[in-house]
């Protein structure tokens, strides 16, 4: 306890020297000297929370951050919350921000009292995969073609499931939609193994899924991968079940289903007036997580696309995302009126 | 018997010295943390979480899941003594065990509740000892229409059992669906009934509700009764506890029909919240002392106590085999699962055993634990009632104010929580009952998404819910416990005319 409190002492001395005497240096010396909050726009349990607790436990176990770290679940109005809470602190170096494509895609098709403009971009530290999963005993399918052709010759009857509404689970639904020229029927459960199980237990005939969430299932005979949302192939090629690995599985394009890359990226942000140098701190400190054994054992787990995004990059790649979503939100006509 | 061979290996895990350290540990901490309304057994747990992130994953799920038991015991302290539910499901125990200690009996309402839990917990580990490779399959079967038969029953039984006026029944469950309707609606993805209230997207936590039914209602009714400002006189001896022990054997019907409710609810999606309500309701219509449900019955706290923890246990089944949590504590301790490199579902039996027979084997030693440390603690909750009222009140109020702002850190739910005291207040004072509209907040919500959805994956008929026997089955039962009341008046009706044509 005494040795946290003196080291406290002396890096707020010299943070506070720093930014007194050389601006310059201080760019470079800059670290928090009270409790960070790790936000998360989620509630406890699911794929944000997770993605969240896995950054802090790299954070504690490699001491990469030596100040307490506090770990705060604002998952109210599909993880609004969070980022009405970053609005309302534009300018604390303390809070990070931890979310998905929700953080942009949010304000486009739902009332939300905060816009992008009140976030600052940190990083995107891991590419989540989306995949299509059948029941094949229940429901017979074993292929993408073979589902296609069950959802042309039964238009609105054939069911896939998914996590939430508007949300990414139905958005690669309408896109599949769109592609194929089918009529699905959409199905929203709570969360995403929630939508898993109901086609493991045969209720269901499909769903989209992140691959970590459907795997076990996999592994029990209950689902089978059908075609993954991305524009390559995954490249872990351990054997998984049946003789097959992720390498195995093939792209949705391969498959006749013409939807490329649909990725969720795992998101950092903080307030809109941070810092800069804050900012550098953070990106900087988020860099070092991806190097750490816990944060590639998750990669590794849930078989992410290994891509970090940070400075420009990350705001180019946000405003394509933002572009792309607005056309897929019009086409739905899920697009909120933004005039308020 | 293979079971039995594992589980022998799990004790021998789950026993050694550093382990039960955990459990003692684990128990205190989560006493703590179900005395204090608001703070909960989930936000507790969240905030346990990094402590584990450095421990083996058999000692950090033993670390989280006795603080699990020992919340759970916490909760029904703090309903027997204030009448403020410390989690959702202690709110049955409140409708009995608040009574017994007005009445001076506290430490014997403790000991009912801590000894019929403990009862409960053992059989609902026991179940899973036995059953472990059937129950997983067995969740597997249900679909949406099978969820909603679930709770349908629950509530069918709950309006069927209740005692009182049907009407306010009828009233009392239709306001808790709407404020169960509040907040984002899962099959729409739109906010309802949140007047552009940001603190309302999220819905109205359930723990504000029964913080303001509960503990504000029951503060104002107090102070409007003219309530004695003094302590009540509880008899405080060790020995009352033993006797109170002596007397659980004459209740052993109660006993098994709770606990078969129970592991019913947990494998089944109802959860323990249901099967606490849904046990008490059974209980007062087959008890013979049913007439006293409600002022104090023994009965009337051994039946949502034993389902309550039968419930709790055996739902730790489907969340391991299926990875789907059953409660907001489970989907914590998933996501600590999956922390620790672990991935619950139907592998992880044979993947890694000694991982899940290990928990099991704690589950029973972490309950044994839970109910001998609870015993110990009850002559010191007990001793609290013997403050005046004019301590206490204050205290329950500042515990109530403070509650409420833990759930979510919100200043909007302090006067949310208000507002139901108010509202708590008046259905009392005009005896509407409070127990349909708490369980309406709680299952109407899922009831309605499992309706839902049956409807969209079924093309909008009804007949989904008479397809296959096991939810026909479902389903038909519900539908005779909802009439029950009904069917036994016109045959009373009939039997009396039919006696009386005879004598004529």
């Amino acid at each position: 306890m005494k040795k946290t409190a003196s080291y406290l002492g002396l890096a707020a001395a010299i943070a506070v020297t720093a930014s007194v005497s050389a601006p310059d240096a201080a760019r470079a010396e800059w670290k928090p000297d009270r409790p960070v909050e790790i936000v998360v726009s989620a509630g406890p349990g699911g794929g944000t929370d997770i993605f969240a607790r896995v950054v802090q436990a790299a954070l504690t176990k490699n001491a990469l951050l030596t100040t307490p770290i506090l770990v705060l679940n604002k998952g109210g109005g599909s993880g609004s919350e969070a980022f009405n809470y970053a609005k309302d602190n534009p300018d604390s170096p303390y809070k990070i921000y931890f979310g998905t494509q929700d953080a942009y895609v949010l304000p486009l098709g739902t009332k939300v009292n905060y816009s992008f403009n009140d976030l600052t971009p940190v990083a995107s530290m891991v590419f989540d995969v989306f995949i299509l999963w059948s029941n094949p005993k229940a429901s017979g399918l074993n292929t993408a073609q073979e589902f296609i052709a069950k959802a042309k010759a039964n238009p609105g009857k054939v069911r896939v499931a998914g996590a939430k509404a508007k949300d990414a689970d139905e958005t690669v639904v309408t896109l599949i939609e769109r592609a194929t020229g089918t009529d699905l029927a959409y199905i929203p459960y709570k969360s995403g193994s929630e939508a898993a199980i109901q086609v493991a237990g045969g209720h269901i005939e499909a769903n989209t899924n992140n691959p970590s969430e459907s795997l076990e299932q996999w592994k029990a005979g209950n689902q089978k991968p059908l075609c993954v949302f991305t524009s390559a192939r995954l490249t872990d090629k351990t054997v998984v079940a049946d003789g097959m690995s992720w390498a195995d599985i093939p792209t949705c394009v391969e498959a006749g289903i013409d939807v490329k890359d649909f990725l969720q990226p795992r998101t950092v942000w903080m307030g809109a007036k941070v810092p800069p140098e804050a900012l550098a701190y953070y990106t900087d400190l988020m860099k070092k997580v991806t190097e750490t054994p816990e944060f590639k054992s998750y990669v590794e787990r849930n078989v992410q696309i290994n891509k970090m995004l940070v400075g420009q990059d990350f705001k180019t790649f946000l405003d394509q995302q933002i572009k792309t979503y607005a056309e897929i939100y019009k086409a739905n006509g899920w697009l909120v009126a933004t005039g308020q | 018997m293979g079971n039995f061979g594992q589980l022998m290996d799990g004790f021998a895990i789950a026993l050694t010295t550093h382990h039960i350290l955990i459990m003692v540990f684990g128990v205190l901490l989560g006493l703590v943390v179900g005395v204090l309304p608001g703070l909960g057994a989930p936000n507790g747990v969240s905030l346990l979480m990094p402590l584990t992130f450095t421990m083996e994953p058999i000692s950090a799920i033993i670390l989280l899941t006795s603080m699990y038991w020992g919340a759970l015991f916490g909760g029904s302290t703090t309903s027997i003594l204030f009448n403020i539910p410390g989690e959702p499901s202690s709110v049955a125990t409140t409708f009995d065990g608040h009574p017994m200690a007005k009445q001076g009996q506290a430490v014997r309402a403790l000991t009912l509740a801590f000894a019929s839990a403990g009862i409960g917990a053992l059989i609902g580990v026991l179940v899973i000892t036995l059953m472990s490779g059937w129950v997983a399959n067995f969740a597997l079967r249900f679909g949406s229409p099978e969820y909603f038969a679930v709770y349908f029953l629950a509530f069918a039984s709950f309006i069927g059992m209740a005692g009182g006026s049907p009407f306010k029944t009828l009233v009392s469950i239709m306001l808790g669906l709407a404020a169960g309707t509040i907040g984002m609606d899962t099959i729409s993805g739109e906010g309802r009934l949140t007047f552009g209230i940001n603190e309302l997207t999220a819905g109205i936590s359930f723990l504000i509700v029964v913080i303001g039914l509960f503990g504000i209602g029951e503060l104002l009714v107090t102070i409007d009764e003219g309530y004695k400002f003094e302590g009540v006189k509880a008899k405080l001896s060790l020995r009352e506890i033993f006797r109170t022990l002596a007397e659980m054997p004459r209740y052993w019907v109660t006993i098994l029909r709770s606990a078969l409710i129970g592991c019913w609810m947990g494998i089944t999606p109802g959860g323990p919240t249901a099967a606490s309500f849904m046990s008490y309701a059974l209980g007062r219509r087959f008890s013979k002392r049913g007439w006293n449900f409600g002022k104090g019955e023994p009965e009337g706290i051994i039946s949502p106590e034993t389902a309550d923890h039968s419930a709790g246990s055996c739902a730790l089944l489907p969340m391991l085999a299926l990875g789907v949590p059953g409660s907001a504590t489970a989907a914590v301790m998933m996501g600590g699962l999956m922390i620790w490199g672990l991935s619950p579902g139907p592998m992880l039996f044979t993947s890694q055993p000694d991982f899940v027979w290990g928990l099991i084997a704690s589950m029973y030693a972490g309950n044994l634990i839970a109910v001998v440390l609870v015993l110990a603690t009850v002559p010191l909750f007990a001793f609290i009632l013997r403050a005046p009222f004019s301590v206490v009140g204050p205290l329950i109020a500042i515990i109530c104010v403070i509650g409420a702002y833990t759930v979510a850190n919100h200043v909007f739910d302090i006067w949310l929580a208000l507002v139901f005291g108010l509202v708590g207040y008046v259905f009392k004072k005009l005896s509407y009952p409070l127990a349909p509209f708490v369980l309406a907040v709680v299952l109407g919500d899922k009831a309605e998404d499992a309706f839902r959805q049956s409807m969209l994956s079924s093309g909008g008929t009804l007949r989904v819910f008479f397809e296959t026997p096991l939810v026909a089955t479902m389903m038909t039962i519900g539908i005779f416990l909802l009439l029950l009341p009904l069917i036994t008046r016109v045959f009373g009706a009939v039997f009396n005319s039919g006696t009386k044509r005879g004598v004529a």
